[in-house]
């Protein structure tokens, strides 16, 4: 009764496939729309703003002139400070999750909070950084409160991309060290480490690519409204790109748009630089890849 | 001759899933003792006891007592020491990720020998022991991955080699190679006789005809008879090893 029921509403199955192939289409095509008008816009209104002097120069006139180069100094500060930090403590973790831990209680609720950690709103990150680093531990509004607080922001990232690369290491490699009497810590150094190396590469330069871009997490831990001067030590504020870039928008008045798009370019430029790398690492690995 | 390795009252279980059940056997020292049976008759089980690489399977629990040269291998060695000792060959040939040469040395680098001249002549030897040196002799430099898999074999009976140990286990070292690579892995492990103590564990009874000297039938993780070769291809004591043999079953 069922099948007759539904039959008064049949359609070809090669009209039903057509009609699939072009919801699927659509999707994906309204998946690149974005990227493509970001970037098209961005290059438009940004690319005349850019040229040597607005790289390398401090700003003038309350940042309606002059270079954004203290900005991208801090950018780059604040990375290489989120690396030191996130990527040792993320790829030791994931080491001991995958290779040492047992599947217990402990090791899943482990695990659980790493995926949770995933999900935290930057923002609650910044206002944590604040706390734990900046009042809690006198460290001050700097840049070694900003690096850790985006580290522990990108940290879920590493350690999941790290576990991965780790596991997809064939067990049996494994074995075939042990069985030589090479210890666990050996086999680990000279066999899974190298071989897990570009999926740990990859994750990490995606983290920091994210890590460049936030700016609730830099917010209240690191970032100077306008500071025309290159920082002297890992204590002292520094600019950075998105926060002087919501300034540029919403604090300052008359700022010539030209000088905003610039800076929105050269941010994308940077995340975009790193995002590109891990691409050309990861096919790079993929085609010595020899198991 | 003098016995090796003597198991007593071996049991191992996974999970409270028996693999093998109360085995005693000794292993002379220099013989080829092969190990015959139907798939789940506890043979791998019982040949990753001897070298502690059930140790890596959490579920793994495991009574009784191994003794090689007369100490207890889970009481009173480390794992690393027994393995050393007491390496293995796998079903799969499983080359590193590396070159010839770095395969071979790596178990002598990881042991601490740094010397090259010193490594050059280990992995030389290893390689013409494992009969594969004239094979990759021009092309030492290149990957493991690119060879045959015999040649593959081979490459990983020579890594074993290399950490110089006293036994040598293959797990059906020949389970994945045509009828020439495995003759010729067969040459090999006849010519390391005079050296080693070898156990096989093969799912082809044929060869563990061929190149054994003893060899033990197991069945559903019990150890059914041991005998010299000749006599258990010709008289097999028990009715189930001349069933097996027979091909009724397995």
């Amino acid at each position: 009764m069922k099948i007759r029921a539904k039959s008064h509403l049949k359609i070809s199955t090669q009209t039903q496939q057509k009609i699939a192939f072009t919801f699927l289409g659509i999707a994906s095509i309204l998946v690149i729309v974005p990227v493509i008008v970001i970037f098209v816009i961005l290059i438009q209104k940004g690319l005349p703003a850019i040229n040597w002097q607005f790289l390398t120069a401090m700003p003038r006139m309350g940042m309606r002139a002059g270079g954004i180069f203290p900005a991208i100094m801090g950018t780059l500060y604040l990375v290489s400070g989120t690396i030191v930090v996130a990527l040792p403590l993320g790829v030791l973790a994931a080491i001991y999750l995958v290779e040492y831990a047992r599947q217990n209680f402990l090791t899943r609720m482990i695990e659980v909070a790493i995926v949770n950690l995933a999900g935290v709103p930057s923002v609650v990150y910044g206002l944590f950084g604040m706390g734990l680093f900046v009042i809690y531990l006198k460290l001050g509004v700097s840049i070694i409160a900003g690096a850790l607080t985006l580290a522990i922001m990108i940290l879920p990232v590493i350690i999941t991309s790290s576990k991965e690369a780790l596991q997809s290491v064939p067990r049996s490699f494994r074995e075939a060290s042990l069985a030589l009497g090479v210890s666990k810590w050996q086999t680990i150094c000279c066999v899974v480490l190298p071989n897990a190396l570009p999926g740990i590469l990859t994750g990490t330069i995606l983290g920091i690519s994210r890590a460049a871009g936030e700016t609730a997490p830099i917010l209240f831990t690191v970032a100077a409204f306008y500071l025309p001067r290159l920082p002297k030590s890992i204590f002292d504020q520094c600019m950075a790109l998105p926060y002087h870039l919501y300034v540029l928008s919403t604090q300052v008045p008359n700022v010539n748009p030209k000088i905003q798009y610039g800076t929105a370019l050269v941010l994308v430029g940077i995340v975009f630089l790193l995002n590109l790398v891990a691409i050309i690492v990861r096919s790079h690995i993929r085609s010595k890849k020899q198991w | 001759m003098v016995e090796k390795i003597i198991i007593e009252n071996l049991c191992i279980d996974y999970g409270g899933v028996h693999a093998l059940k109360n085995v005693s056997l000794s292993v002379k020292e220099h013989e080829i003792l092969g190990i015959i049976g139907p798939a789940n008759s506890g043979k791998t089980s019982f040949l990753r006891a001897l070298n502690r690489l059930n140790d890596l399977d959490l579920s793994s629990h495991l009574s009784g007592s191994i003794y090689l040269n007369g100490k207890e291998i889970n009481r009173e060695m480390d794992a690393e020491e027994v393995r050393k000792k007491v390496t293995m060959v796998f079903a799969l040939p499983i080359p590193l990720p590396m070159s010839i040469f770095d395969n071979v040395a790596y178990g002598p680098r990881r042991h601490g020998t740094k010397d090259r001249k010193r490594l050059a002549e280990i992995v030389e030897k290893s390689l013409k022991a494992g009969f594969l040196w004239d094979e990759v002799k021009d092309r030492l430099s290149s990957s493991a991955m690119k060879l045959s898999g015999g040649q593959q074999q081979r490459l990983c009976i020579a890594r074993t080699l290399a950490v110089e140990p006293e036994v040598i286990l293959y797990d059906e070292p020949c389970s994945g190679l045509d009828p020439i690579s495995t003759a010729k892995v067969e040459d090999a492990m006849r010519e390391l006789k005079s050296r080693y103590t070898q156990i096989l564990v093969t799912n082809n009874v044929k060869q563990a005809a061929r190149v054994g000297d003893r060899v033990a039938f197991f069945l559903m993780g019990e150890l059914v008879e041991i005998d010299e070769a000749n006599r258990i291809f010709t008289a097999p004591k028990d009715k189930r090893t001349n069933d097996y043999l027979t091909g009724r079953f397995g």
